[in-house]
Parts: structure tokens; C-alpha cells; sequence
């Protein structure tokens, strides 16, 4: 089963070796990874989807906590969440197709973001599902190109991952 | 107070009398030489080694003994690479250890300057954690971290490098050993309702058994342990890692578990309906085939790594917490079964199946195991031993009666040759008052043979005892076993004598090829200030037994050798 894991970490050099670095060592394989601000600034959130048995997760989480510069490990995949994805595709566009290929955007609530001779950039956000989906009728047109930036995910309704940086640390 | 500007150098000699730092392990070169200047006056000793690995076995085998971080300076580049060995060795074994390493200037790094090696990059996987110091205002807190991650929690290395501009920069120098770490957050005390859980195991179980690591002798439980053990009457096995956490001698005692751990062991956590794991990791080389690991057992798991708590083997009541505080816990909650039969079982086994001596084949040669127990009724009860890694070190653990928490020191997780000698000489200044041993093998102590030159220049008192057998005896004994005896490359040929070589560093060596002559060496090297070299001729193709190979179930064992 996919799990997606909500790590804080702090903002230090190095941070992202020791994570990623953890993953290899031990085996673990990251799916995706996405990596922003949160709104305590020193704190990044990392969103990590792996692949694995419960037990594996379960080291996985420990793994990680016990990492320094590791505050929060959440597993969002056993709690409600919302989970989106955003990706951009250069898809082959003739004049001849150019309409087909935007009726099925629109049907995705995608965007057409630029558009040349032979080409046209799509962007789509949503779930894994939505992806793969617009992803398999654009191949008909033939796909030249494409960027994905992994999951993120927050928990649904007012609970949060909480992110205090309490206690004084040098910086 | 006055706030006054203190120089990078400077600050870290504080912080080292801040945290009580008396000795100093290491090597100089370019990138520390401000700090070796700042040394060059300071009461803080410092043992010169030859050779940086060495001088992180050293602090290890001191951290060991003393329970306080061992602290390293070594040079940027190829001092800091030197180092790698022991750090992964520390890491392994859990032992505290602050190394502080030189790196080229700020705005070198990146360059592939002269000397630049990314020491922090390359031991992330190794330490328990690590620093590369950017601004000179970030030096005291970060020095005050590095010691209390090394010193708390599951104990390990900690490596701090600096570049050579920061240690002549200057700033504000404050203090504070209390460290508050948003990610760094140890748990000390046992969950309420699992400890109960383990009390109930522990009243209804009818074949329970202690096992017992590393972490026991970390945590300073021996004390609770014995008291445990005793007031329930259950019988105690200790992993390589955690010998002398209960004393050796004791009727409840039965010895190390896993590949070459006595039958008893193997078939007390084989039959057992509760293991009380406390301190342990689970390691291959103790459980074999995992499948078939205690598998009528109830397991309890002690540790302060929740991360080990699962990690091999399936457990029942898991324990997160300092395991000290945790047996003190259960001991007060207490409430014994009924071991009596249980314990009837055990002492058959035991007394069915000993340590074998040797296998006597190749009539008259020394023994090894003779050899172990001679230096273990010679030397007295309050003796150290550093072992290297091979044959003799399983001997070692088998045949050496160790009674004290910290009086055994062994490489158990990284299995590092080298490791003995230099660890033998960091627990004599450790512990002056007593004892040391070194027992390594003709192939362990050439790899870090040049420390004579340490040894005999500053008078270390230590006896080293070479299990000489001209092999690699443990790679031979695998060949012997599983590859049709074809000893590609085990053949120790070109030995030089060691005697001689003692000699010539200054120390004094003794030979000894029978069992008389071992004894009356051994009573020499005793009454001599050492350094001392006694060079044992055993029996070059003597094996460890009991053996279980690898992978198999543990109480599949082969018992090897005679039954004397
Ligand atoms: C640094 C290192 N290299 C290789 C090994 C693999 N190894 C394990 S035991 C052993 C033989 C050790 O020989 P010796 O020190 O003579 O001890 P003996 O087994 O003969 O008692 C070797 C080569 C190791 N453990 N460490």
C-alpha cells in the first residue's frame, strides 16, 4: 500500500541528504517527494509517499524520528486527507487536434498554458488517479514531455500537523 | 556578567572543561593547528596515537569504560577519512563519542581544495549525528548539542567540523549544557500500562529468560538486572554486547546466545515462553533464521530506540524507555512465578553440554581456550579486556569469566580488527587502576600494531595477549567448514616475530607454545609493567565451537570439538 508521510524538518544544511539518504541506505523506496515552506519560518514540510508493508512503514516513521533535524513524522494516509498533485505535459497538437486535446483538459479541469506549431503545454492538478488518467488519453496524441511535482497533502477539516519550533536553537 | 570575545579555538577547549573533559585522542595537521596551538597550554591531556583510527578506538574504549563521550581532533582530509572506521564502529555499538574535525577555510569548501574530503557528507550514515560549523556564532551551541546527543538517548558519535578560519574567528562564548532540541526528544520512562503488561507476563510465565544487551550496560543496569533476575529467579543470557551487565560467574548466568553462544543459551530462548529483551537489537548473528527465533515465546522489549522495537523480530510488549529505569520499574511492580522446573531443565543442559576446551587433536599445542582461561584465573577480578575481532574474540566472550559492567570491550556490531588494541589502551587511561588486557589475534593486532609506539611511549600498563595461530582463524574456520578447506588468502605467511617486534617499539615480549610456558608468561606479564607482548603459539587450525551456521535455527547447533 502507498502511504504518504507529512515530515517537518528543520531548515539545515544537509537536511535533505539525511532523509533521502535514510531512504537508500535502508532500502525504503521513495515514490515522490515535495518539499516547501511552512509558515514558521526554519521549518520545511516534506511530503513523502512510499511504498510498503505496514511493518516497513512503521520503520520507516521510526527511522526518520530518529533523525535530529526531524520534528514531526505524520502518516496522512490513515486519516482523512486531501492529496493533489500538480503536472505539466507537452503533448504533440496539430491544428488538426488541437480542439480534441482541449476538450479533454477541460474535462479535467486542466489549463491549456502554451501552445506552438506542433505542441501544447497542459497543466492539470488532482489526485494520483486524475493524473494517470488524462496522462493515458494524451498519450493517443503522443507525449514529448513530462513534469510531475509529487504528492502533497494536508489532513481534512480543522486538525492540523501542528509545526512549533518551541525551544530556543541556534540558527 | 561581562560578556567578552572569545576565540573559536579557545571556546572549544571551554566547552571541553565545561563537560568535564579530561583526555583528548588524536593527530594533528594543517586545518587544526590553531586548535592543537590552543591545546599546547591547556591542563587538558592529549594522547598522540599513530594513526587516527586508532586514536577514535581509543576514546571509544575510554567512553566505554568511563560512560562519558570520548572526544577526537583530528585534521581535515585524509585525518578526517582516517577516521571513518571507528566512527562506524562507535555508531554500531552505541558509545559516546565527540569528534571534532578541522576542514579547510570557509571559502575553500567546495573547491576540491588541498585537503578537502566532505567528512560530514561521508559520515551521515555513521553518526548519530553531525555539524558543519558556517559561523563562528553558531560554535558553542553547537558544541554544547554535540555532547548532548552523544551522551543521551541511545548513545553514539557525534562529529563536529570546523573550518580553519573559524577557529581564529571570534564571538560572544555562553554556554548552556541544557540543550533544548524541537527533533531530539528521548524517552526515559516505560509506558504505565506495558510494564504492567510485562508484570503479568512475567508472574504467569512458567520458562522465562532474560536477554540482555548492550543497552543494559549503557544504561547502568546492572544493579536492577541482578536484582530482577535474582528476586525472580529467572535465568540471564547477555548478547556479546552486553557481557559483565550480569556477573559471569552466577548460577543464573547462561552465557552468550546466537552463533557461537553456548547450548544453553540457544535452547533456553529457543524452548522459553517469555524473553524479557532488554537493551538487545535482535541481530542476525543472535537470532539465526529468524523464522524459527523463540518461537514459543512471549516477547517483552526494553529499549530506548523505538526504532529497534520491530525492527527483526515481531514483539509482544514493547517498552519504549531507559532500561534501567524500566527494570527498577518492573522490579518494584514485581511479582514471580514459579521457575523451579524451568530451572532443573536449565541446569541439565548446562551441565550436559560445557564450553568445550579444544578439540585435543593435534597433541600437546596450546589451546586457545586454555590459553583464555589462564589469563581469565591469572588476572585477577578486577580486569578489563579488549578483544580484537576473530576466533579469539568469540573465546574470549566464551572462556573469559567477566563480571563488571564495562570490563569487556568488543567490537560487536561493525566487527572491526584493529579495534582491540588501541581500546585496550584508552580503558587503561580509563581506569589506571586496573588491570588491561588486549587479547588479539596475529591478524587483528597488525592492523593497528604501529600503536606500540603510543603504548610504550606513554607508559600504558597493559598486557597484550596475541591468540596466535597464524591464520585468519575465523575466515580459515569458514573455509574449513563451508568451502572444502581451501584457505585462499588465510595463511598469515610473513608474520614477523612478535616478540622482536615488541622489542624493537620498546616493550617487553614473551613466547609461550605450552600450556606451562603460557601459564608462567602470563604470571610474568602480570607482575611486569607493561606494556607486555606474550605471543601465543596455539594450535593453528583449532575452530569455535559451538557453532550454528549461519541463517539456521539457533538450536541447531554444532557442538564441535571434545567434550572434555
Ligand atoms: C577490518 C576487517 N577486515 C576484515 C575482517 C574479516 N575478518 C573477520 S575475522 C577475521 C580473521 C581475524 O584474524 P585474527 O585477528 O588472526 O584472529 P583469529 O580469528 O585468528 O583469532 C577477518 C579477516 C574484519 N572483521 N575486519
Amino acid at each position: 500500500m502507498k502511504h504518504v508521510l507529512a515530515v517537518l524538518v528543520e531548515d539545515k544544511p544537509g537536511a535533505l541528504t539525511r532523509i533521502s539518504g535514510l531512504f537508500s541506505r535502508r532500502g525504503f523506496n521513495i515514490e515522490n517527494i515535495a518539499v516547501g515552506e511552512t509558515l514558521t519560518p526554519g521549518i520545511s514540510r516534506m511530503t513523502i509517499t512510499v511504498e510498503g508493508s505496514e511493518l516497513l512503514i512503521e520503520q520507516v516513521v521510526k527511522q526518520l524520528h530518529k533523525l535530529i533535524n526531524v520534528i514531526r513524522v505524520s502518516n496522512l494516509s490513515t486519516e482523512p486527507s486531501v492529496m493533489r498533485e500538480l503536472m505539466l505535459i507537452k503533448v504533440n497538437a496539430e491544428v488538426g487536434n488541437r480542439s480534441d486535446i482541449q476538450q479533454i483538459v477541460e474535462t479535467f479541469r486542466g489549463k491549456v498554458v502554451d501552445v506552438s506549431p506542433d505542441s501544447m503545454v497542459v497543466e492539470v492538478t488532482g489526485n494520483e488517479d486524475k493524473m494517470e488518467a488524462i496522462k493515458l488519453l494524451l498519450q493517443h496524441f503522443g507525449i514529448k514531455e513530462i513534469v510531475r511535482t509529487g504528492k502533497i497533502a494536508l489532513l481534512r477539516g480543522s486538525k492540523v500537523t501542528r509545526e512549533s519550533l518551541n525551544g530556543s536553537r541556534w540558527q | 556578567m561581562k560578556k567578552k570575545l572569545t576565540r573559536g579555538s579557545a571556546m572549544i577547549l571551554s566547552a571541553l572543561h565545561k563537560e568535564g573533559v579530561e583526555i583528548v585522542f588524536g593527530f594533528p595537521g594543517g586545518a587544526v593547528l590553531p586548535l592543537y596551538d590552543q591545546l599546547y597550554d591547556d591542563p587538558i591531556k592529549h594522547l598522540l596515537v599513530r594513526h587516527e583510527q586508532a586514536a577514535v578506538h581509543a576514546a571509544d574504549g575510554y567512553a566505554r569504560v568511563t560512560g562519558k563521550p570520548g572526544v577526537v581532533f583530528a585534521t581535515s582530509g585524509p585525518g578526517a577519512t582516517n577516521l571513518v572506521t571507528g566512527i562506524a564502529n562507535a555508531y554500531m555499538d552505541s558509545v559516546p563519542m565527540v569528534l571534532i574535525t578541522g576542514q579547510v577555510a570557509k571559502n575553500f569548501i567546495g573547491t576540491d581544495a588541498f585537503q578537502e574530503a566532505d567528512i560530514t557528507g561521508i559520515t551521515i550514515p555513521v553518526t548519530k549525528h553531525n555539524y558543519l560549523v558556517r559561523d563562528i556564532e553558531d560554535l558553542p551551541a553547537i558544541l554544547a548539542e554535540a555532547f548532548y546527543i552523544a551522551s543521551t538517548g541511545r548513545r553514539g558519535p557525534v562529529l563536529v567540523d570546523i573550518p580553519k578560519d573559524i577557529f581564529d574567528q571570534e564571538a560572544y562564548f555562553e554556554y548552556n549544557t541544557r540543550c533544548d532540541i524541537p527533533g531530539y526528544k528521548p524517552t526515559y520512562e516505560g509506558h504505565v500500562g506495558q510494564v504492567s503488561r510485562a508484570v503479568k507476563a512475567i508472574r504467569d510465565a512458567k520458562k522465562p529468560v532474560i536477554f540482555g544487551g548492550g543497552g543494559l550496560i549503557r544504561s547502568g543496569a546492572s544493579t536492577a538486572l541482578r536484582e530482577l533476575a535474582e528476586a525472580a529467579q529467572i535465568p540471564v543470557i547477555l548478547s556479546l554486547m552486553g557481557l559483565g551487565a550480569y556477573p559471569g560467574d552466577r548460577e543464573l548466568f547462561l552465557g552468550m546466545p546466537g552463533m557461537h553462544g553456548s547450548v544453553t543459551a540457544n535452547y533456553a530462548l529457543t524452548e522459553a515462553d517469555l524473553i524479557i529483551a532488554t537493551g538487545v537489537r535482535f541481530d542476525d548473528r543472535v537470532t539465526g533464521k529468524l523464522e524459527s527465533f523463540a518461537r514459543h515465546a512471549k516477547i517483552i522489549h526494553i529499549d530506548i530506540d523505538p526504532a529497534e522495537i520491530g525492527k527483526n523480530v515481531a514483539i509482544d510488549i514493547p517498552i519504549v524507555g531507559d532500561v534501567k529505569m524500566v527494570l527498577e520499574e518492573l522490579l518494584r511492580k514485581l511479582r514471580p512465578g514459579d521457575t523451579a522446573d524451568w530451572l532443573k531443565q536449565i541446569f541439565a543442559w548446562q551441565k550436559k553440554f560445557p564450553m568445550p576446551l579444544g578439540s585435543g587433536s593435534a597433541g600437546g599445542s596450546l589451546k586457545p581456550q586454555f590459553v583464555i582461561r589462564e589469563l581469565s584465573r591469572l588476572s585477577g577480578e578486577d580486569t578489563i579486556v579488549a578483544t580484537d575481532v576473530g576466533q579469539h574474540q568469540m573465546w574470549s566472550a566464551q572462556h573469559f569469566i567477566v563480571r563488571d559492567p564495562n570490563t569487556f570491550l568488543t567490537s560487536g556490531g561493525l566487527g572491526t580488527m584493529g579495534y582491540g588494541f588501541p581500546a585496550a589502551i584508552g580503558a587503561k587511561l580509563a581506569a589506571p587502576d586496573k588491570k588491561v588486557i588486549c587479547i588479539s589475534g596475529d591478524g587483528s593486532f597488525q592492523m593497528n600494531i604501529q600503536e606500540l609506539t603510543t603504548a610504550v611511549h606513554n607508559k600504558i600498563d597493559l598486557t597484550i595477549a596475541i591468540i596466535n595461530n597464524g591464520f585468519l582463524g575465523m575466515v580459515r574456520q569458514w573455509q574449513d567448514i563451508f568451502y572444502a578447506k581451501r584457505y585462499s588468502y588465510t595463511e598469515m605467511e610473513g608474520n614477523p616475530d612478535f616478540v622482536k617486534v615488541a622489542e624493537a617499539f620498546g616493550a617487553k615480549g614473551l613466547r609461550a607454545a605450552s600450556d606451562k610456558e603460557a601459564t608462567a608468561a602470563i604470571k610474568e606479564a602480570m607482575q611486569t609493567k607493561g606494556p607486555v607482548l606474550i605471543d601465543f603459539i596455539v594450535d593453528p587450525e583449532e575452530n569455535v565451537y559451538p557453532m550454528v551456521a549461519p541463517n539456521h535455527p539457533i538450536n541447531e547447533i554444532i557442538v564441535g570439538g571434545d567434550q572434555q
